[in-house]
């Protein structure tokens, strides 16, 4: 199958953050690649400055879900171009980068230099951050999403793959502005904001005060979400969001989405995004019971 | 070093790179603990002692109190033993959650879920240099392997209570320190630790509830004698995917299912 324009032998990703290919490799040495979990693999979110992240703790298990505050841990551009991005273009599959810009000039260098590398299939943009110019959650708004595409649209020929989050008003809105700003792709549901409180303390538990869920949990939110965004734009969608079976994935493809992403699932079981992959294959198109 | 070269040389044995299925063999009581003992037909024979492995009931898994456990649970394995095909493994557990409960009703014959070995296991003592084992609680479990790849180790170990002291048994020579001393001597395994400690080359091997952990890591910054302590986080998946169960080090955060969960205590400002 393709995905804007890239060759994909399946249609499952992993989420951004849910899964570290470097580190997996560590833990599992070269039988990772032997049997890499997804078709295409994206990579953690980066951003222009090296962060440390949240402090811990950063978990906290709920219903069938979990909530995490992990502030976006990462090597910083130039670490990220030497030492990540050979070792993840050793990946038997296509790589996405994830990036993130606090401005819309961070944002534009940060597409402009991923996307000069080779190594490089596509870019996903987490606009789940605020612009600290406006004060807006750039994906949380269409005009905010509009402006970011219109700077870095014209920045590099790779495509862009707008990541949504589901904390906004409406989120078709946003992907309908950001088709109309030239993405290429739409992936949704990011996490949903959430917190917990500590039962000794009666105090936040997280570290970062707020989380995001994911999971099982909110996976029904999910699929209405994708199923809107999908009604509204003519682009790809990734649908994601809870996904744990291939039965989970075909509801998603009947929903709209072109392609399936796992996230949470992979904690489970490092291998789920064959799983599912495989079973998707088993179902096909055909219902089954209730 | 470089981090290949790092990769080489640190004990770990690496996991197949999926969840797979054991079957139950026994759960018995051992006092306040439940030993489980499954047979993993898959996993590699050799797991280095301190290395942990993710645990969830096939069955069952997230129908206790709030519609929990969801994630599976991190537990270092006590003992390892090559069983053909695969391993016979070990796990000390305390039923204190939606967890570790469900995981303590497991009957012989169910299907245990589990991702490992993972992590870094203990390093061995260099040579001439005396290894001394100290144990708090469940964290004597990693300690069972390794006193058992050591030449005639020293054993301490501290527990709540008498029924918690019941995993001293296990060991075959242990000096055992209890809260209540309703076994052993009523003291902090901490202080059996300061009377055994002396002048000779010593390596120390600590497992155990954080206080206790950071008592050892101060005592022995003190003495001067090197430490490994194996440190406990809470892990959603052990591999260094979700970033959740960092510590803080002298130089930043680490994954402790990455670059521990056994760390050189001066690694540590605390393990706290």
């Amino acid at each position: 199958m393709e995905l804007c324009g890239v060759s994909l032998r399946g249609p499952v990703l992993n989420g951004s953050g849910t899964f570290d290919a470097i580190a997996a490799r560590r833990a599992f040495g070269d039988a990772l690649l032997e049997r890499f979990p997804f078709d295409a693999f994206v990579s953690k979110t980066i951003t222009i400055e090296p962060r440390e992240g949240n402090p811990p703790p950063r978990l906290w298990e709920t219903p069938a879900g979990m909530l995490n505050s992990i502030g976006l841990p990462n090597k910083g551009l130039d670490g990220f171009l030497a030492y990540d991005l050979p070792r993840l273009a050793e990946l038997p599959v296509p790589l996405v980068v994830s990036v993130m810009g606090f401005t819309r000039d961070e944002l534009a260098a940060l597409v402009a230099r991923v996307g000069e590398r080779d190594e490089v299939a596509m870019i996903e943009l987490n606009v789940s951050c605020p612009n600290v110019e406006t004060g807006l959650v750039m994906g949380a708004e269409p005009g905010e999403t509009a402006a970011a595409l219109d700077r870095v649209r014209p920045l590099t020929a790779k495509p862009l793959i707008v990541k949504l989050t589901p904390n906004a008003l409406e989120p078709a809105a946003v992907a309908e502005a950001a088709e109309a700003a030239g993405a290429d792709a739409v992936s949704l549901v990011n996490t949903l904001k959430g917190m917990a409180i500590d039962p000794r303390t009666s105090r936040p538990w997280l570290g970062g005060v707020s989380g995001g869920l994911s999971g099982p949990a909110i996976r029904a939110v999910a699929l209405e979400q994708v199923h809107s965004v999908a009604e509204r734009v003519g682009i790809p969608v990734i649908g994601m969001g809870g996904i744990a079976s291939g039965r989970d994935a075909r509801d998603f493809l009947a929903a709209g989405a072109d392609c399936i992403a796992v996230g949470t699932e992979s904690f489970r079981d490092p291998a789920a995004g064959l799983r599912i992959g495989r079973e998707l294959a088993g179902i096909g198109a055909t219902p089954t019971a209730v | 070093m470089t981090p290949q070269a790092a990769a080489a040389t640190e004990p770990r044995t690496l996991a197949p790179p999926e969840r797979r299925l054991s079957r139950v063999a026994a759960n018995e009581a051992l006092g306040a603990y439940r030993l489980i003992s499954t047979h993993d037909g898959h996993g590699p024979a050799d797991p280095r002692p301190g290395q942990f492995f993710m645990l969830a009931a096939a069955e069952r898994w997230g129908a206790g109190a709030d519609e929990r456990p969801y994630l599976p649970r991190a537990f270092s394995y006590a003992r390892a033993r090559p069983e053909r095909p695969g391993v016979r493994l070990d796990f000390l557990l305390e039923a204190i959650g939606p967890g570790t409960d469900r995981l303590a009703q497991l009957s012989p014959g169910e299907e245990l879920a589990l991702v490992g070995p993972l992590g870094v296991g203990f390093r061995p003592p260099e040579p001439g240099s005396r290894p001394l084992l100290v144990g708090g609680g469940i964290g004597t479990a990693p300690l069972l392997c390794l006193a058992e790849q050591l030449d005639s180790p020293t054993i301490l170990l501290g527990f709540r209570s008498g029924a918690h002291a019941e995993a001293a048994r296990l060991f075959p020579d242990a000096a055992v320190a209890t809260d209540d001393g309703s076994v052993g001597r009523r003291a902090l395994v901490t202080e059996l630790l300061a009377e055994e400690l002396d002048d000779g080359p010593t390596t120390v091997y600590a497992c155990g509830p954080a206080p206790m952990l950071e008592a050892v890591r101060a005592l022995c910054a003190e003495r001067g004698v090197p430490a490994q302590l194996a440190l406990e986080s809470g892990m959603a998946c052990g591999f260094g995917a979700c970033f959740g169960c960092v510590v803080p080090t002298k130089r930043g955060y680490i994954r402790l299912c990455l670059d521990g969960p056994v760390l050189d205590a001066d690694r540590l400002e605390s393990a706290l």
